[in-house]
């Protein structure tokens, strides 16, 4: 009973697919030298092996029985997880992140397959799950299948990816975890956000003036007293965790970078450049852009990693406001789609793993141009379908083709 | 799961959507209604190269370069591209210790890491050559070309004048100027310098982040070229300057020589002078302030900026202010006896030269002669009613030959010279004067002070029979029959033609049998007056005023030997071998031109 693939949905990955390909070449480009389109030592021709092969994978996909997706995505969640593992031992550094196999001269990072394997295993979970009666284990199960892959990525050094791992909380939102979670989780950024900006001492003042006004409110319900008592410390422990953290768990890059966000530190021409250079290479852009192959911030190699996380920053300088409509428009549509079709969807295993993967997705998206843009510190990930990477690419490409395949049944 | 999760849809669409329209406003922010962003980025990518054009070359009247452009070689250094390389190599290239490079490094990184700053001034041809082969082992350093002033001749350099590096009140003066051109600071080089600097040209190159230049901006759409100076012919003659320099030398003083039909500078010496090779490059700032503390002051011009009392070569002005005003015809006699002029307890010395009229009384320079003149101008009660009248009027004579003003052409700072008003001696004498109170003015002493170049132009006046033209230093621009006609209007005299006649006689009495024979120059008629100006502070200034030849004047000369005494001993025999040399090009007088060359008067 196929209803046929999902068109729209076809024509966005391919739509986002040429984009990135034409802004890798664009990346790339030598103003007064020969650029030829085939040549193998560039990135340009490379992603186009990448995007040839994804294509291929998309339609082995759409073609094999949609019962291997459901069936087998434990063992591929396994089986990326002992990559992930094994990277940490005999894995190569890139960027700081030892996070990459290296097969000749093609490198290979498990983590961006993870994530589809830990969409698909969740799925699966949940669908099982939800004929588990011990709901309490069942949540926790769910949260472990995240889990594992963040710290493994931790142990990496691979803070961006371990980060998108939290993207499941679209889904666990949508599948009932109580907003109080979410309130409790704003909660918690706001208050992060005050140490990070401020320091700790305002934070606990704030929370001890709230906790006062609480128990003043609550002063004829004792039973309240040792619940208010039992948040604030957790609140003040909080605190202290994240300024802990702050100071001992973070790289000090890591460290700029946040307190360049939060407006405490400016070094445009020193620590900041990366991203000052990135923010001028997309506000120069205007309108409609300088025109493609004519951006000089990227041309001219003041944008670092234009190719892969900052690409972004091409399309903003060559194609201005005009190209960012229309990136954002596609990424919309994308997302958008992939949360109507699930919310369609009969088979509770689709609209689980379409959740799942459009919070990665979204995540993805809001992240790689809030940090090229200067709204987020700059964390190391790929904008999906256009930056240039083949293990990006590729799970991506499955990522989204599974999806179409599973929804056509 | 309970049913109503599905709601939750909805909330997480309208979420994401918030999310991506603030994004989308944020984008737009920054993209559309930022626009500090697109001057950044130019900024960071569009480096601008500013192309120094040569500047005009300077000839002398005969088409002999006097003035002409070195290519020079700058070391410059951009910190950022620095990498290690080999110190000793470069210390001993440059001649320089390892801690002055370590110092211009530092010194360059605090400046900026990616503009160029300079390293080493003007490395030799030779150490550029073997630099330039060199350079790949040295990242971070390469050599720029300048030129610098050069001067084939060392002569001349007043008014000439010379070129230095702009300093902020030249950049603040003209928006065309910026730090480290160079400008025209005095002479020609400081008039001229619109035409002579030509007009910068503008490159426009994209570099890369590293500063490396990675083509042309704009297919050099934006690009300028640079114009090269104008070339300008002085009307300085290089020899006849050289020759007056030569017999100068040893001596101060001026000599200034003008073509009297075309008020054409021929020569301007000030002596002593100077090399103007000295001032140039980066010998400039030492060799700058020896000439400034040098207390023979090499760098004062005497021509202009010096003012010396006249002496008897004044007595021509007035002799043609007595003629015009009709106190004496050219047959009126006074006598000279009894030791000189005597009015009142007032009394000037003079040789008891017996009765004379105005042709010997210049062959002469009778002083009685000419003070009972001036006292008769100043005494004219028919035509002034007072002494300050006839004072002004005399006055009015006297700047209508050139006095008492700059000619303001494209001359260096010239001094008014000075000569007082009849209010300073209203308030001197208490409104108690008349002319015999100044009577010493007429015979060129006293109050009176004027420059050596307005005592040439007074000569000009002479020799042109009433008429001058304001003296200049520059007679074609662009090329050489392009002349430089902006100073060509006659300035007339008040006083008649027929006069000068009278005086131009006298003159050439005073050489064919007066107190200028040693003016004579064979087959050349020539007319002169001898001075003597009293110097308060030692020996007495030697003067002579030359017109030649007299029937047909080509040129004047004034020549002012400080402290050289009787103006028949020094400043006549320099004067008529200027001329001599110029007319003739050549000097039959040898052994006359030896002893004055070789003359040192302290």
């Amino acid at each position: 009973m196929s209803k046929g693939f999902d068109a729209r949905l076809i024509c966005y990955y391919l739509a986002l697919v040429i984009i990135g390909w034409i802004t890798i070449y664009s990346t790339c480009y030598i103003p007064d030298g020969s650029t030829p389109i085939f040549d193998f030592g560039q990135p340009y021709s490379k992603q186009m092996i990448w995007i040839g092969t994804s294509i291929l994978l998309a339609i082995v996909i759409l073609l094999i029985d949609s019962g291997i997706i459901q069936h087998y995505p434990y063992f591929f969640y396994l089986f990326c997880l002992f990559l992930m593992v094994l990277v940490i031992f005999i894995g190569a550094e890139i960027n700081g992140a030892k996070s990459w196999i290296k097969i000749g001269s093609f490198s290979i990072q498990p983590t961006e397959f993870m994530k589809v394997a830990t969409a698909l295993a969740l799925a699966k979970f949940m669908q099982e799950g939800k004929t588990a009666n011990q709901r309490r284990y069942v949540w926790l199960a769910q949260f472990g299948l995240v889990f594992i892959p963040v710290i493994v990525a931790l142990l990496q050094h691979d803070a961006g990816s371990a980060l998108v791992f939290f993207s499941f909380i679209i889904l666990f939102y949508r599948e009932g975890l109580s907003a109080e979670f979410l309130v409790i989780g704003i909660i918690a950024g706001i208050i992060a956000f005050i140490t990070l900006k401020f320091n700790e001492t305002y934070s606990i003042a704030i929370i001890t003036a709230v906790f006062i006004a609480f128990m003043i409110a609550n002063r004829t319900q004792k039973k309240k007293y040792r619940r208010n008592v039992i948040v604030y410390l957790a609140s003040i422990a909080f605190v202290f965790s994240v300024n802990f953290l702050y100071e001992h768990g973070l790289e000090p890059h890591q460290k700029q970078r946040i307190d360049t966000i939060m407006g405490k530190t400016s070094d445009p021409l020193g620590a900041d450049f990366n991203l000052n250079q990135s923010k001028i290479a997309i506000g120069s852009g205007g309108m409609f852009g300088k025109g493609y192959l004519k951006g000089t911030q990227t041309k001219l190699n003041f944008v670092p990693e234009q190719s892969t996380d900052f690409i972004f920053c091409a399309i903003g300088e060559e194609w201005g406001f005009f190209g960012t409509l229309v990136v954002f428009g596609l990424f919309g549509a994308l997302i958008f789609r992939i949360l109507k079709l699930s919310e369609k969807q009969r088979n509770p295993f689709v609209r689980y793993y379409g959740y799942g993967i459009a919070g990665i997705l979204a995540f993805h998206f809001f992240i790689n141009i809030g940090m090229t843009t200067g709204i987020l510190p700059i964390i190391g990930i790929p904008l999906p379908f256009i930056s240039y990477g083949g293990s990006s690419l590729w799970s991506f490409t499955i990522m989204l083709f599974c999806f179409i395949k599973l929804n056509d049944n | 799961m309970a049913q109503d999760n599905s709601k939750r849809y909805y909330i997480i669409v309208a979420t994401l959507g918030i999310l991506l329209a603030a994004y989308t406003v944020h984008l737009f922010r920054l993209q559309v209604l930022n626009t500090s962003y697109k001057t950044k980025a130019d900024e960071n990518a569009i480096r601008e190269i500013t192309i120094h054009p040569a500047r005009g070359f300077i000839y002398d009247r005969n088409d002999s370069l006097l003035v002409y452009n070195d290519a020079a070689y700058d070391l410059m250094v951009v910190p950022k591209e620095l990498r290690p390389f080999d110190t000793a190599e470069l210390c001993r290239v440059l001649d320089l210790d390892i801690e002055d490079v370590r110092k211009k490094i530092e010194k360059a990184k605090k400046y900026s890491g990616s503009v160029p700053s300079l390293f080493k001034q003007q490395i030799s041809k030779e150490d550029y050559g073997y630099l330039q082969e060199k350079m790949s082992e040295f990242p971070g350093f390469f050599v720029q070309s300048r030129t610098l002033r050069s001067y084939p001749q060392p002569i001349a350099a007043h008014i000439l004048g010379y070129v230095s590096e702009v300093d902020e009140q030249d950049v603040e003066n003209d928006s065309y100027y910026r730090m480290g051109d160079y400008i025209g600071k005095s002479g020609i080089e400081k008039a001229y310098e619109p035409i002579l600097r030509g007009v910068k040209g503008k490159r426009k190159v994209l570099v890369d982040v590293h500063n490396r230049e990675m083509g042309s901006y704009n297919n050099g759409e934006d690009d300028i070229v640079a114009v090269p100076g104008t070339s300008i012919w002085s009307t300085l003659d290089m020899q006849l300057q050289r020759y007056g320099e030569e017999l100068m030398s040893g001596k101060r003083g001026a000599i200034v020589a003008i073509e009297p039909k075309t008020g054409e500078i021929l020569c301007l010496v000030s002596s002593p002078n100077y090399d103007p090779n000295l001032l140039v490059g980066t010998a400039r700032p030492k060799n700058y302030g020896k000439l400034v503390t040098d207390p023979e002051k090499p760098l004062f011009n005497r021509a202009l900026q010096a003012a010396y009392p006249p002496g008897s070569t004044f007595k021509l002005a007035n002799g043609l202010i007595a003629l015009q005003d009709h106190i004496i015809t050219p047959s009126t006699v006074y006598s000279c006896s009894g030791g000189g002029y005597h009015l009142g307890n007032h009394v000037v010395h003079c040789h008891n030269c017996g009765g004379l009229n105005i042709y010997s009384a210049i062959q002469r320079s009778c002083n009685t002669f000419f003070c009972r003149a001036y006292y008769n101008i100043l005494s004219n009660r028919v035509k002034y009613k007072n002494i300050d009248e006839a004072y002004t009027a005399w006055l009015d004579y006297m700047s209508s030959m050139g006095f008492l003003q700059v000619f303001d052409t494209d001359l260096p700072y010239e001094l008014k010279g000075r000569i007082p008003t009849a209010e300073y001696f209203d308030k001197k004498y208490n409104n108690s004067w008349n002319g015999n109170t100044v009577v010493s003015m007429g015979i060129g002493q006293g109050e009176a002070a004027v420059t050596p170049l307005q005592m040439a132009n007074m000569l000009a006046v002479i020799a042109n029979k009433g008429y001058y033209i304001r003296p200049h230093v520059v007679r074609a621009i662009g090329n050489r029959d392009s002349l430089n006609t902006q100073f060509n209007n006659k300035i007339y005299s008040k006083i008649e033609p027929r006069h000068f006649e009278t005086v131009l006689q006298g003159m050439k009495q005073v050489v064919t049998a007066g107190t200028g024979r040693g003016a004579a120059i064979p087959g050349i008629e020539v007319a002169g007056k001898t001075g003597t100006a009293q110097n308060p502070h030692g020996r007495d200034h030697s003067v002579f005023a030359l017109i030649a030849p007299a029937n047909d004047p080509q040129i004047v000369v004034f020549c002012l030997v400080e402290n050289g005494g009787f103006g028949a001993t020094v400043a006549c025999p320099i004067a008529s071998l200027m001329a001599e040399y110029y007319l003739n090009r050549k000097v039959e007088r040898t052994d006359l031109e030896q002893r004055m060359k070789e003359m040192k008067i302290k």
